[in-house]
């Protein structure tokens, strides 16, 4: 622990001085960078699978695209999108899921984090469980919940049944699939929000605890005014990857109940994609322009806004 | 550096090379006179078990041709590769796909071979006309046996009961009654598999149309609707059967195949299903249970309008981009499949659901009893389309808001006025007049 500590604190030292010799030594302008054609095969693969297709999709949200011809139509795809039925109620679970799933993950994550930095017993084994299911194809997991889940034969249902409790549908009960699946959803990515928090407490300076057990400071008292406020970035980076892994999720939704029972588990990304299903090809591109705009907005200023308060701090 | 530079040239030409020689690929010359054609059918066990040995017996009596199929995912992901193959110019030389409103979403008269030219045009029935054929032509040959959108039951309890097939919808609900009196589930609904929940909508549309001959017509003219009469009661007997209490436990979470098993098992009395389904299920699974089960058509509201619902099967298309000896090579094939010969492979090779629409192939003895309690309602011509091969809208998401008023979520009325607005997207896409 002490040892990790030194050496992450040291080497942060070490970085910085060498890069400032470095940009004196490389000139100005965009002659102090590495030379351009390094970027080239990042840029080729960046412009042929992400800006041609971004830059395309805007187009074909403006069509009426059925594969075989396309008419343009203007605005009409966005028009019927905010029109349908089941995206009032998307848009909705999406928001709910995203700031269950990255809520549940910060503080879960942050418990477990400090959990298994202390000094308990088995550890590492403890460290490798909990980052376990991040391993796991979303897929696979989606299915093995889903079979778990079951009302009637699921092993939660009959574990709850030996205790006496008569467990509901997780997943058919209309009121409870979209929590049922975001509490899957943060058994699965809670790892990797643990081990973020981990490597943010492990590079927190051993000295500042030690003065403030000298000081007299409890537990708990460590934990608010030093292990909290210096693992911020760490906050930072769950909330902004939780965040944007729940607004866009999808997968994970769509193996346990495809937005059902009726629409009452729909996120917009399954709303888009119903629509990709039925062949509705613009009007799906269209929500995903929708999908992209609104994810931009909310994630960019929030992302500004917490590592501006993380700087100032 | 001169390492780096090698890799960064190497990543472009990598790059360059898989987006260059991608695309290319099929294109199998036709070696020592003999055609090689490739068709493009579902993934799902009943059609492999279709097609192997109807590709076996067409390879193993004509020389010059030599068939093969490649599968695709079944469900709306095949709807999308076939359509980007089509689209692409990428389909194989012939393709298995549905007939009705799917067939239609396809522009058939741009992409596909019209086929009413042919010599076995005249002898399929006038349904698969109808289902195949837009007004500039008719694109596809039969294969595989029709079926009916029905209500499978469970003779034994019946007989045990003493309960007679109900005629109307009220009369069903009486017999309802007296089986969830004697401890037996009326009516298994099983919404796990979502699709499963549309077939009390779905086959009532031939009643809809006795009601009212001109409703299909109406509907795709924006003049008709599902909120009104006579339709809005395949809504409502869903929301009825709920209200009642006569569904199974597990109706939300239960499998199409807890559902076949419950009513094979006698557990259960009554399930809205498609009985090609219910066959095949049959013949895998169930052989005992042959006898136990029958259908009836879905009871209408008035008697007079019972009407058993049926559907046509998948046909085989030509895409225009099959041409030359190919194309020769397929109408051949097609010619093969449209003969009794072919009719009976198809028969030993799967538990048919219903008779053949073309002329001269006989119902096998393996088909199903099921199949004998059709008979009646096609001797007294009492069988209607089921809407989807009659119109070309069928809105996407119909099954979501079946498990919705099936399961109480919402009310018929609300479910039926949701559908409507899931229609008008639906006829919007094709670009239909006066919507």
């Amino acid at each position: 622990m002490a040892a990790t500590t030194v050496s992450t604190a040291s080497r942060g030292a070490a970085d910085n001085a060498p890069r400032a010799g470095a940009e004196k030594r490389r000139g100005r302008g965009l002659d102090k960078y590495y030379p351009l054609y390094f970027h080239l095969p990042a840029a080729l693969f960046f412009v042929i699978l992400f800006l041609v297709p971004t830059l395309a999709s805007f187009y074909f949200a403006l069509t009426r695209w059925t594969l075989f011809d396309m008419e343009f139509i203007g605005l009409d795809n966005f028009a019927q999108f905010f029109k349908e039925p089941s995206l009032v109620k998307g848009f909705a679970n999406t928001f709910i899921y995203a700031f269950v799933t990255s809520g549940a993950k910060v503080v879960l994550g942050l418990a477990l984090a400090v959990l298994l930095t202390s000094q308990v017993f088995g550890r590492n084994y403890l460290r490798s469980v909990v980052f376990f299911p991040v391993l796991v194809s979303t897929i696979g997991v989606g299915v093995t919940w889903k079979v778990l889940l079951d009302p009637q034969d699921g092993l939660v249902n009959r574990a709850l049944a030996v205790v006496g409790i008569d467990g509901p549908g997780w997943l058919t009960d209309p009121g409870l699939a979209l929590f049922s699946v975001a509490g899957v959803d943060v058994w699965k990515g809670v790892g990797l929000a643990t081990v973020i928090y981990i490597s943010g407490i492990v590079a927190i300076p051993h000295e500042y605890v030690e003065a403030a057990k000298v000081d007299g400071a409890g537990a708990w008292q460590i934990f608010k005014n030093i292990t909290l406020p210096l693992c911020r970035p760490a906050t930072v980076t769950v909330i902004i990857l939780s965040l944007i892994g729940g607004l866009r999720s999808f997968d994970l939704i769509w193996t346990m109940t495809r937005g059902g029972p009726g629409f009452s588990s729909d996120v917009i990304a399954s709303v888009i994609y119903k629509q990709y299903q039925a062949g509705f090809y613009g009007l799906s591109t269209a929500g995903n322009v929708v999908l992209f705009l609104v994810i931009a907005v909310i994630v960019i200023p929030l992302n500004m806004w917490l590592n501006r308060k993380g700087n100032r701090s | 550096m001169s390492i780096r530079k090698s890799v960064a040239v190497l990543a472009v030409v990598t790059v360059a090379g898989a987006l260059g020689f991608g695309a290319c690929g099929s294109g199998a010359e036709s070696a020592d006179g003999v055609t090689e054609l490739s068709i493009y059918i579902d993934s799902d066990p009943s059609s492999i078990a279709l097609w192997d040995p109807l590709v076996e017996s067409f390879n193993s009596s004509h020389e010059d041709i030599r068939i093969s199929y490649e599968t695709h995912p079944s469900g709306s992901e095949g709807d999308n590769l076939i359509k980007t193959r089509l689209s692409t110019g990428d389909m194989n030389d012939l393709f298995w796909y549905n007939s009705g409103s799917l067939l239609k979403a396809l522009s058939p008269d741009s992409m596909l071979v019209d086929l009413s030219d042919q010599d076995w045009a005249g002898k399929v029935d006038d349904n698969w006309v109808q289902a195949a054929s837009t007004d500039n032509g008719m694109y596809g040959l039969p294969v595989g046996a029709s079926f009916s959108f029905g209500m499978i039951y469970n003779k034994d309890v019946y007989a045990e009961l003493g309960l007679e097939t109900p005629e109307s919808w009220d009369e069903f609900m009486s017999n309802n009654e007296k089986i969830a009196a004697a401890g037996i589930t009326p009516v298994v609904q099983t919404y796990s598999d979502t699709w499963t929940s549309q077939v009390m909508v779905l086959g009532d549309a031939a009643n809809v149309l006795a009601a009212d001959p001109d409703w299909a017509d109406n509907y795709t003219a924006n003049k008709a609707k599902y909120a009104a009469e006579p339709a809005f009661a395949g809504f409502q007997h869903l929301q009825d059967i709920y209200d009642a209490g006569y569904l199974n436990d597990d109706f939300a979470s239960a499998t199409y195949d807890d559902g076949v098993r419950m009513l094979a098992e006698g557990a259960a009395a009554h399930y809205p299903m498609l009985t090609s389904n219910v066959s095949a299920a049959i013949g895998e699974n169930y052989p005992d249970a042959d006898a136990s089960l029958g259908v009836f058509a879905i009871p209408a509201e008035d008697a007079a309008n019972t009407t058993l619902t049926i559907g046509t099967p998948n046909g085989m298309y030509i895409p225009k981009t099959t041409q030359g000896e190919k194309l020769e090579a397929a109408y051949e094939l097609l010619d093969w499949l449209a003969t009794p010969e072919a009719c009976t492979v198809m028969g030993s090779a799967i538990t048919v659901g219903g008779p053949f629409v073309i002329d001269g192939c006989e119902l096998p003895a393996t088909a199903t009893s099921l199949v004998e309690d059709m008979t009646p309602y096609y001797d007294a011509d009492n069988t209607g389309l089921a809407l989807e091969f009659l119109s070309p809208i069928k809105g996407p998401s119909l099954e979501q808001i079946t498990v919705q008023v099936g399961s109480g979520i919402s009310t018929a009325v609300e479910g039926a006025a949701l559908y409507d607005q899931d229609v008008e997207k639906q006829a919007q896409q094709l670009g239909l007049e006066g919507w």
